[in-house]
């Protein structure tokens, strides 16, 4: 029906196919290596990015470009990116450290590993040589999109259903687990603060910063009021008000 | 919809991928071209518009009527020192721009800009490609072009850029939730996800037969579906990041949020995705519910309109129209505040789209009844939502205190207020001056007052 469906079409493999694959498909396993290789977190998310897309243009070459959409827009765009915004939080300079806490645990992870894939390897190459690919034709009949949309909400209806619920109660969960629960009374809209920020008792003004006869530019520093007392108003609350010693304010020697 | 009638140049998905190397070229070309001259007229445009809006001339000093002044400024960009902060992270840093306008360009690829044209002999449609679910194409690029954004804040190794790249992350997904939805009605009623069928989907031949009188109803989805229309609308503009959710830029909290650090011409090249992808998105919002490239209703009197090249100038007065429209709540309408902007995306966008949706699907499985039963499901359904409606309880308001209540409740040593009229008391001096004056020998209006 459409060039995508033609692509993969009864198990062949057209040029274009086989040109793409030979492209992307070592971008997408050097994206899988710096993944693990990288130091830096953002970085590491970044190669993970690139072998998602690598893998979204793998379906549409497979005649599935509804899922390989979907690879896009909500793997790379919506679940990396909240990757990235978590990753931004925890700070750019959270590189990993280079101390192995567990004695010999690299040497037996890359071991495990490789004995993994080797098997996961063997095995799908067993499995599928020789293997005609049938029923992709009658699976695309109406369109890929459709055929997925009829699948979904006939045959597969009660397992998509149960994923939806299941994914909203993990959402649910997290929400009520991170909710502060305030009580409407504890809330202050714009006019409530505005009006308890010009009752008596409380100065509506900046407060002040450190003296213009300050000997220093510390915030530890008090301001000077206009009748030459010291006030303790402009410095955090856990400092004690003072005035430095002629020896701290004397000149060290260094702002030359 | 009962029967669409499609015309001869309506191109569908088999007329793709026939096109011959040096077309498809051209066809690039030519998407790339106009998303490249959209925002040299664009910035023009944008300066002009909201100079008129605030009452002066805006650019009118390079080229006639100041056209060219886009062009000065870009040349005048790229010979700007390339400033790299020692902090930045270089790779993403450089990297980050180009991610921008790859993603924001992409979209224009499955952009119908008119029907099937012949082109040296080449029957072939004027649109780069189409593809089954050319949709979630764009709704990808716009997707990626986050990243271009996010990164950008990261790389630049100080506070403001990433603040403004967190926001965006935030805000960008949020409303990508809403756009996505409100497409979702589109899908529903046109049936596919392909641009150029939704454009065929909205020919205005979808009849109503009343009474044996065959009456043409509006195709466009901006009618048929408008909750729809407007949630898109809004959701784009805080995809783009354009006034007054131009939050991730917000250059009264942020200086300039994400791009604080660019310079020289990697700056030019995030200006340049941000038209692009307020041109690109006005193309969408063009194609999905503003009939695409057909004719508005008094040129679809001419039998020719939705003909040849023609339909090219109506698409691209809608993209003006629709850009003006940008340009227009950037003149109008101040930012919001970040929660609000949050708040206003996902309790009021989303759960409006979720009902509409439900509402939409609710009508169209009832389309195949008879009119008889399809008519008063309809009725008694709109009438207990007006019933609803009408004897909702509503909380009694307490009355509010006068001001003057207000100030005279005011505790002992509050601060002094002035009248609550605003009218300053003459002084007493001044009285006894006018008092003793001769009057004047002028007719003085009923409002002219001495004070």
């Amino acid at each position: 029906m459409t060039t995508q469906t033609v692509l993969a079409a009864a198990g062949e493999v057209s040029g274009g196919e086989e040109v793409t694959f030979w492209i992307l498909a070592p971008l997408a396993l050097i994206g899988a290596l710096g993944m693990v290789w990288a130091r830096n977190a953002v970085h590491s998310a970044l190669w993970l990015v690139l072998t998602m897309l690598c893998l979204g243009v793998f379906y549409v070459l497979q005649a599935g470009p509804f899922i390989g959409m979907v690879q896009i827009i909500v793997y790379t765009g919506a679940i990396m990116m909240l990757f990235l915004f978590v990753l931004m939080l925890v700070g750019r300079d959270a590189s990993d450290s280079l101390i192995e806490t567990l004695r010999g645990q690299r040497v037996a992870a890359v071991v495990l590993g490789l004995g993994f894939a080797g098997l996961v390897g063997t095995g799908l190459s067993r499995a599928l040589n020789g293997v005609q690919a049938v029923g992709l034709d009658q699976a695309n009949a109406e369109g890929n999109v459709q055929g997925i949309a009829r699948l979904l909400f006939t045959k597969y209806v009660f397992a998509f259903e149960l994923t939806s619920a299941l994914l909203i109660t993990a959402a649910v969960g997290a929400m009520v687990l991170a909710h502060v629960e305030r009580r409407k009374e504890d809330r202050m809209d714009q006019v409530a603060t505005m009006k308890a920020r010009f009752r008596p008792g409380n100065y509506p003004g900046p407060k002040p910063g450190p003296g213009v006869f300050a000997t220093s530019s510390s915030v530890a520093t008090p301001a000077r009021l206009p009748d030459g007392r010291l006030t303790d108003r402009g410095i955090p609350e856990i400092m004690p008000v003072r005035e430095l010693t002629s020896e701290e304010t004397a000149l060290k020697g260094t702002e030359k | 919809m009962n029967t669409v009638v499609l015309a001869a140049q309506d191109p569908t998905l088999a007329d793709f991928g026939k096109d011959p190397w040096w077309l498809v070229l051209g066809k690039i070309v030519f998407a790339f071209a106009f998303g490249l001259l959209a925002t040299l007229l664009g910035v023009w445009f944008e300066r002009r518009v909201v100079g008129r809006m605030a009452v002066r001339p805006g650019p009118n000093q390079v080229g006639p009527f100041g056209l060219l002044q886009t062009l000065a400024d870009g040349l005048k960009m790229a010979f700007k020192e390339d400033i790299l902060p020692r902090a930045a992270d270089k790779v993403v840093f450089f990297f980050a721009p180009t991610i921008s306008v790859i993603s924001a360009v992409t979209a224009l690829s499955v952009i119908p800009f008119g029907p099937s044209v012949s082109i040296f002999g080449h029957w072939t449609p004027l649109q780069v490609t189409d593809v089954p679910v050319a949709v979630l194409v764009i709704l990808a690029c716009s997707s990626m072009g986050v990243y271009g954004i996010v990164l950008g804040g990261w790389a630049s190794g100080s506070t403001y850029p990433l603040l403004g790249g967190l926001r965006s992350s935030a805000q960008m997904i949020s409303y990508e939730v809403a756009m996505g939805l409100s497409i979702v009605a589109v899908f529903m009623t046109a049936g596919t996800m392909s641009t150029s069928g939704i454009v065929a989907a909205q020919g205005d031949a979808t009849r109503l037969s009343i009474g044996g009188f065959e009456l043409p109803t509006p195709g466009w989805y901006a009618i048929l579906l408008l909750p729809s229309f407007i949630i898109f609308f809004i959701a784009m503009v805080g995809e783009t990041n354009r006034a007054p959710f131009d939050l991730p830029e917000a250059e009264s909290e942020l200086v300039a949020g994400f791009m604080t650090e660019y310079s020289s011409l990697k700056f030019a090249l995030f200006m340049l995705s941000e038209y692009v992808a307020m041109v690109s998105m006005s193309a969408v919002t063009t194609t999905l519910f503003l009939g695409g490239w057909r004719a508005p209703w008094p040129i679809t009197l001419w039998s020719g309109a939705n003909d040849g090249w023609w339909p090219m100038l109506w698409f691209f007065g809608k993209v003006i129209l629709l850009v003006f429209v940008f340009v227009w709540l950037r003149g109008t309408l101040p930012r919001l505040r970040y929660d609000q902007f949050m708040r206003f995306g996902w309790k009021v966008l989303l759960p409006i789209n979720l009902v509409w949706i439900l509402v939409l699907a609710g009508l169209r499985s009832i389309e195949d009844w008879q009119t008889r039963d399809r008519l008063l499901v309809t009725a008694v359904g709109a009438g207990v939502l007006l019933l609803a409606t009408l004897f909702w309880p509503s909380r009694k308001k307490e009355p509010k205190p006068s001001p003057q209540e207000q100030a005279d409740s005011r505790p002992y040593g509050s601060f002094p207020l002035p009248p609550m009229d605003l009218q300053v008391p003459p002084s007493p001096r001044t009285k006894r001056v006018v008092a003793e004056r001769e009057p004047a020998n002028v007719v003085a209006g009923s409002e002219s007052r001495e004070v």
